[in-house]
């Protein structure tokens, strides 16, 4: 599928008439999405940074957000995570709006960055049992061996987080974010800082999640290969607005591009009214 | 308010205490160096003032619960800075952890390392200068409560200065307690201070404490009425304090303060 969108397409609108129906849902709904957005917008006085973005991730979906620095992807996922409060919108994670049941919200989704590393002076195991008691993890001291042997840190169990490496500190904040089994994970940049083989090791990991568990997957990275690699879906936004939306796979072709690096220096560097043209 | 997660705030600070026993010293160092200090001066004034006042009660009592009193304010915000010192807010506010629950956790390890700390005091002060503070009886405890209620307004409300101003606010934090000290009236009656500093020194409630202390030591009747209105007073600044930082977090929120945090500015 490969849609231009706007916060007014008839998909999302029936999607947001159809969740206003049920405005106060407090309990996860089987049939929801990982995520929702709707039109979200985020104003600073005269400046827009979001400008009614709107979309959805699917159970077991990786969904790449896309755009250039300063497009509004770290404020999207900050108005996700409950950081940010948005000027208007709504977003639901599991069926659960975040501005009215925040702590049942989070509780489902959790996320990774490069920009927010794990306390450096606790342990790798001590910063998995901090975040497993703020998440109210069940039986925490076996998600937190499962975890520790998954990302392979078994052996940095007992080291603090500040004296990792930046790939072994990548896999801990990675095991910092499964940590609640979430429904919704948002991950920013995650392999960053990673070697390509380290990296790959990963994507694996963070696909087979998606696949096995049906965790839905935002994911934000300036790597096309990697994008074109891992997601199902990606949205480019630009502007405050998602421009672009489509399988990553056809979405160049279908815009006149080569792959999907061009489309995205294209999009980048083109008014926007260019780009949203569809061929 | 779940337990667990106000477990964890809890657990994050003793993890922080079992890496690095440094962090303890502090705990107990600057009471002990206190204690040891007016130790002597009221020992000295003991000797030379010929005015029949045992000034060891009413000064190096007057020390320590002043010294517990600000490490109940310390505990809190400084909990509250390692989060800040680490940058961990996009973590720590990103998960379901609620406001009151976090503050409660900033509140019980506060409490945990203040009584620690008035602990080591008392047995200092006990064994060294023969102060026994446990004969007040059940007004030692009122006295604590009260000055630990106010220890603990206080380091919320400084928790959300440096949470409104940004990290570099931090420095307002530590002078706090030495400008309070001259209103509060530690080692003085309030009789003796101006009209207006009187007035003020009412709408703190260790003021009331120290009076009440002086007092009982003096032999002169305790004014249980006195303490009641200093706990009201105390109670309702805690409440104060509490919507002060929610409506802090929440501004916090609304600007993107929160998720910009380390970028050491207010919104």
């Amino acid at each position: 599928m490969t849609a231009l969108t706007s916060p007014t397409s008839s998909a999302l609108a029936a999607r947001t008439a159809d969740s206003s129906a049920h405005p106060a849902a407090i309990v996860a709904r089987a049939d929801a999405p990982a995520l929702r957005v709707a039109t979200l917008r985020k104003h600073y006085g005269s400046l827009s940074a979001l400008d009614g973005v709107s979309f959805r991730v699917g159970r077991g979906e990786i969904v790449g957000l896309l755009g250039p620095n300063g497009a509004g992807k770290t404020t999207t996922i900050n108005v996700i995570l409950g950081l940010l409060e948005p000027t208007s919108g709504r977003v639901e994670i599991d069926g659960i709006d975040i501005a009215h049941h925040r702590a049942r919200a989070l509780e489902r989704t959790n996320f990774a960055a490069v920009y927010a590393s794990l306390p450096g002076n606790l342990t790798v195991s001590q910063n998995l049992r901090f975040f497993g008691l703020l998440y109210d993890v069940r039986g925490l001291p076996r998600r937190i061996e499962e975890l520790l042997g998954e990302f392979d840190l078994v052996h940095l169990r007992g080291t603090k987080c500040g004296l990792l490496s930046s790939g072994e500190q990548t896999r801990a904040a990675l095991a910092k974010a499964l940590i609640n089994h979430p429904k919704l994970l948002l991950l920013d940049e995650p392999t960053a800082s990673l070697d390509p083989s380290a990296a790959q090791i990963i994507r694996e990991k963070i696909k087979n999640l998606a696949t096995r568990d049906g965790c839905g997957i935002l994911w934000t990275s300036h790597n096309m290969h990697e994008v074109e690699a891992v997601c199902d879906r990606v949205l480019f936004l630009s502007h405050g607005k998602v421009l672009l939306e489509g399988n990553p796979a056809r979405l160049p072709q279908e815009h006149g591009a080569a792959d999907l690096e061009e489309l995205f220096i294209r999009v980048a560097r083109e008014p926007l009214v260019h780009v949203s043209v569809a061929p | 308010m779940k337990l667990r997660p106000i477990a964890g705030v809890v657990l994050r600070q003793l993890y922080l205490m079992r890496g690095s026993p440094v962090r303890v010293v502090p705990m107990v160092i600057w009471g002990a160096v206190d204690i040891v200090l007016w130790g002597f001066i009221t020992r000295y004034l003991n000797a030379v003032s010929g005015s029949g006042v045992n000034f060891l009660p009413m000064l190096l009592g007057a020390v320590l619960l002043w010294d517990f009193c600000t490490r109940m304010m310390q505990g809190v915000s400084t909990a509250f800075l390692e989060d800040v010192w680490s940058r961990n807010f996009l973590n720590l506010f990103s998960s379901p952890l609620s406001v009151s629950e976090y503050v409660s956790g900033l509140v019980v390890t506060s409490v945990m390392t203040s009584f620690f700390g008035l602990l080591v005091m008392l047995l200092l002060a006990g064994g060294l200068f023969h102060l026994q503070l446990l004969s007040m009886g059940p007004a030692l405890a009122a006295f604590i409560f009260l000055l630990s209620l106010f220890g603990i307004t206080i380091g919320i409300v400084a928790s959300a200065m440096v949470l409104r101003l940004g990290p570099a606010s931090e420095w307002l934090l530590w002078p706090i307690p030495a400008l309070m000290s001259p209103f509060v009236a530690v080692f003085y009656p309030l009789r003796v201070l101006p009209r207006w500093m009187q007035e003020v020194a009412l709408a703190l409630p260790p003021s009331y404490v120290f009076e009440g202390m002086r007092n009982l030591l003096l032999g002169r009747s305790f004014a249980l009425a006195s303490l009641a209105q200093g706990t009201a007073v105390g109670l309702l600044q805690l409440l104060a304090a509490a919507y002060f930082y929610g409506h802090t977090y929440r501004r916090a929120v609304r600007t993107g303060l929160i998720a910009r945090y380390s970028a050491e500015g207010p919104a």
